[in-house]
């Protein structure tokens, strides 16, 4: 029983938004995780016009081809979860852990590449706080030439690093959580949890999702081809 | 509450061959070399608001929702424009 502090509803059933519960607090979720973004992007957008000369131009240090291909896969994942979300609808059980299934796969895929890249860019010398001294990068800073047909490197990239390890850091954290939370949703469903007159886990799994499919599609245009 | 099943899907595919296609379309304007950096800008940003925007409506359901829940899922993003209008202050005036 809550505490007598705390008020009671004052009827058993409120109407509410004309959703069922879940769905309701995750879009209430989900408006907190718009200006959770928001914020590390409005960061970036004025340390990048404080700075202008601290950022690389695209594909210069970052791997834009690596990443587009898996842009791709997180839109494949979105189309997989909503097909998913379909079949429920009409009752194909078979097809909903199908399609759950690919998006699990895809979205773990999805991770394996981020984390792939990070040593990539590890590797070559491009860490949160800039350069490492001695790296490839480095060197190719310090000689100031031209590279990979753009200008010269930046002399330091630390303000570039930190903001691009943090917000593809957050979207990666989220998508991580994501994946594990629909490892229960499809363990649930080759349980046979939902119905085609109850499948709520699959839509608010589907929302979040889709969530965040769609910050990244931003995160990939302002980080890495702008 | 029980969810109600839509009658007829929406174009679940033909809206991710649109996101593959405008996805492509953007790295070959973000590696245009022809146009002005500027132009290139608001591009990039003009397709990654039409891609959020289909993700939206159409996987979220936005566009077949009750208008309650559309105002609610739309309440933060004039809140996170401002908050982007006001840092940016800071290096526009």
């Amino acid at each position: 029983m809550a505490h007598p502090a705390v008020m009671q509803p004052p009827a058993q059933a409120e109407p509410g938004a004309g959703v069922y519960n879940e769905k309701l607090g995750m879009w209430v979720f989900l408006g907190s995780e718009v200006m959770f973004f928001t914020a590390l992007i409005g960061a970036y957008i004025i340390l990048r016009f404080a700075q202008p000369g601290a950022w690389a131009l695209p594909g210069q240090i970052l791997n834009v081809p690596v990443t587009a291909v898996n842009t791709f896969l997180l839109i494949c994942s979105s189309v997989t979860m909503v097909k998913a979300f379909a079949a429920i609808q009409e009752g194909d059980q078979r097809m909903l852990r199908v399609w759950l299934l690919a998006t699990v796969i895809i979205g773990a895929t999805f991770v394996s590449v981020q984390v792939f890249e990070y040593m990539q860019l590890a590797h070559e010398g491009f860490l949160p706080g800039g350069y490492v001294a001695g790296s490839h990068l480095a060197e190719v800073a310090e000689s100031g030439v031209a590279y990979k047909g753009g200008p010269a490197l930046p002399e330091s990239v630390g303000l570039y690093g930190s903001t691009f390890y943090t917000m593809t850091g957050f979207h990666g954290f989220h998508v991580t959580m994501g994946v594990l939370s629909m490892i229960f949703v499809t363990v649930k469903a080759y349980r046979g949890g939902y119905t085609a007159q109850d499948h709520r886990g699959v839509e608010v799994i589907g929302l979040y999702w889709h969530f965040v499919d769609l910050v990244w599609i931003i995160l990939f245009t302002i980080v890495y081809l702008i | 509450m029980e969810p109600k099943p839509h009658a007829k899907h929406p174009p679940y595919v033909g809206i991710w061959v649109a996101l593959a296609v405008l996805t492509m379309l953007e790295i070959g304007v973000a590696f245009f070399q022809g146009w002005p950096k500027q132009l290139i800008i608001i591009l990039l940003v003009a397709l990654a608001l039409w891609k959020a925007l289909l993700v939206a409506l159409y996987y979220m359901h936005l566009r077949f929702e009750g208008n309650r829940l559309r105002i609610l899922a739309i309440a933060p993003l004039p809140l996170a424009v401002i908050l982007v209008i006001a840092v940016i202050t800071e290096y526009v005036w």
